[in-house]
């Protein structure tokens, strides 16, 4: 009885591309085909699926909306409502109150809520044993090691994360190399203005797109949104103060400029 | 080939956030591979199913030119067109997403294909059907 040779040790993962509808947007993952079979992407997905619920403010029975109408505490919410709460805290103070819980004056978690759903799904794949993975929420992108054998081989190649053009639509700005690493994008143009100065409640001005990249999604999300209700000059000097995250921005007169440490993710082709 | 095109087309998913997306949406044809005898040696038209949007029906088709390594055996697909079939026209938000919304997405895959990238990232925007009808024209042929 002749047996089929057996591969052993090959050095290609196959990958899995899925994009799932929740949120209010796509999300979608690159993750190494293991992640389908142990259940960890059907996890994510699931994760995503259950932030939906609970933080939506567009369900009258969610626990945001509960609790934007005090009708339970923060107590009586789910365990990651205090947690969310508190990191929206941090962000507005560090931001001098330009990012907000409240932008338009009524409970609204959900400018720190996409990003760290995304961020903890990418984690959840982690956990459960794969190294190198890309989740992106609509245009908010975490990374996790990188997109697979590099030229040598041997190495691993790091993502390449387009930033798109505000300013001229299906056009990329630059492409940012991200390994481990987040890459998040606010702007002003897409919808509208659609991000409010919450000092004035006007609609921020003067930055078509602002993006922040550093170790956490949910932060770097936080942070663009921040930056861009700052408006140009303030965003400026406080993206360049922030630990560990760097800028890159695009004026609504198509001005760039972009924090000191931010060249060294920039692809060079 | 196949894989190749589906990571540049889940790309761009990546960027695409949803009109409304009914996500029972229910497919009313499949897809056809065309043997489109107008196109040049090499290229194929691919078109994908249609997809019912909260819009209305959304049907795209790829133009794919495949390229084949020396030996015969490795291929590499690049799209060179995205043709759209059927969009939602009844209302004035219909014709602002195929004036505006369609044009670019379309200029975004391909941008996306030439500038070799995982993911892109930027404010957030919509599409739903486009996005469901385009990957399951490469689910049915790229």
């Amino acid at each position: 009885m002749v047996r089929e040779p057996v591969m052993l040790g090959t050095a290609v993962t196959a990958r899995v591309r899925h994009a799932e509808p929740v949120m209010g947007t796509v999300v979608s993952f690159d993750v190494p085909v293991t992640a389908r079979h142990d259940g960890s992407l059907d996890a994510a997905v699931r994760w995503l699926h259950w932030v939906d619920r609970v933080f939506s403010p567009y369900q009258a029975d969610s626990d945001v909306s509960l609790l934007a109408r005090a009708e339970v505490t923060v107590d009586g919410c789910a365990p990651e409502m205090a947690e969310v709460l508190a990191a929206c805290a941090f962000v507005r103070d560090l931001s001098g109150g330009y990012f907000t819980a409240a932008p338009g004056g009524q409970f609204d978690p959900s400018g720190y809520v996409k990003g760290w759903a995304v961020e903890r799904a990418a984690a959840l794949l982690a956990r459960a044993g794969s190294a190198d993975h890309l989740v992106n929420g609509g245009g908010d992108v975490q990374c996790a090691g990188g997109r697979g054998p590099g030229a040598d081989g041997m190495s691993t190649a790091p993502w390449r994360v387009g930033i798109a053009d505000p300013l001229r639509p299906g056009r990329l700005a630059l492409v940012v190399e991200a390994r481990d690493r987040a890459v998040a994008t606010s702007g002003t143009a897409e919808r509208g203005a659609h991000i409010l100065d919450p000092h004035t409640g006007s609609p921020a001005a003067g930055l078509a797109s602002l993006t922040v990249t550093g170790p956490s999604l949910a932060l770097a999300d936080a942070y663009a949104t921040a930056a861009v209700a700052m408006g140009p000059a303030r965003a400026r000097d406080w993206t360049a103060s922030l630990d560990g995250y760097e800028a890159y921005a695009i004026t609504d007169t198509g001005d760039t400029w972009q924090t000191p440490g931010f060249a060294s993710h920039i692809s060079p082709d | 080939m196949r894989r190749a095109i589906l990571a540049v087309i889940a790309t761009v998913a990546g960027l695409l956030a949803l009109l409304s997306f009914k996500t029972h949406s229910s497919e009313r044809t499949t897809a056809s591979v065309q043997p489109a005898p107008s196109l040049p040696k090499g290229e194929r038209a691919v078109t994908g199913n249609v997809a019912n949007t909260a819009y209305g029906p959304v049907q795209v088709q790829l133009v794919v030119k495949t390229i084949t390594a020396a030996g015969g055996k490795s291929q590499a697909g690049t799209i060179l067109k995205v043709n759209i079939l059927e969009q939602p026209s009844a209302t004035q938000e219909d014709t602002q997403i195929g004036q505006y919304a369609f044009p670019k997405l379309i200029a975004e895959t391909l941008t996306a294909q030439s500038a070799r990238i995982d993911a892109v990232s930027g404010a957030t925007y919509t599409s739903g059907g486009y996005l469901k009808s385009l990957q399951s024209a490469l689910d049915n042929g790229a």
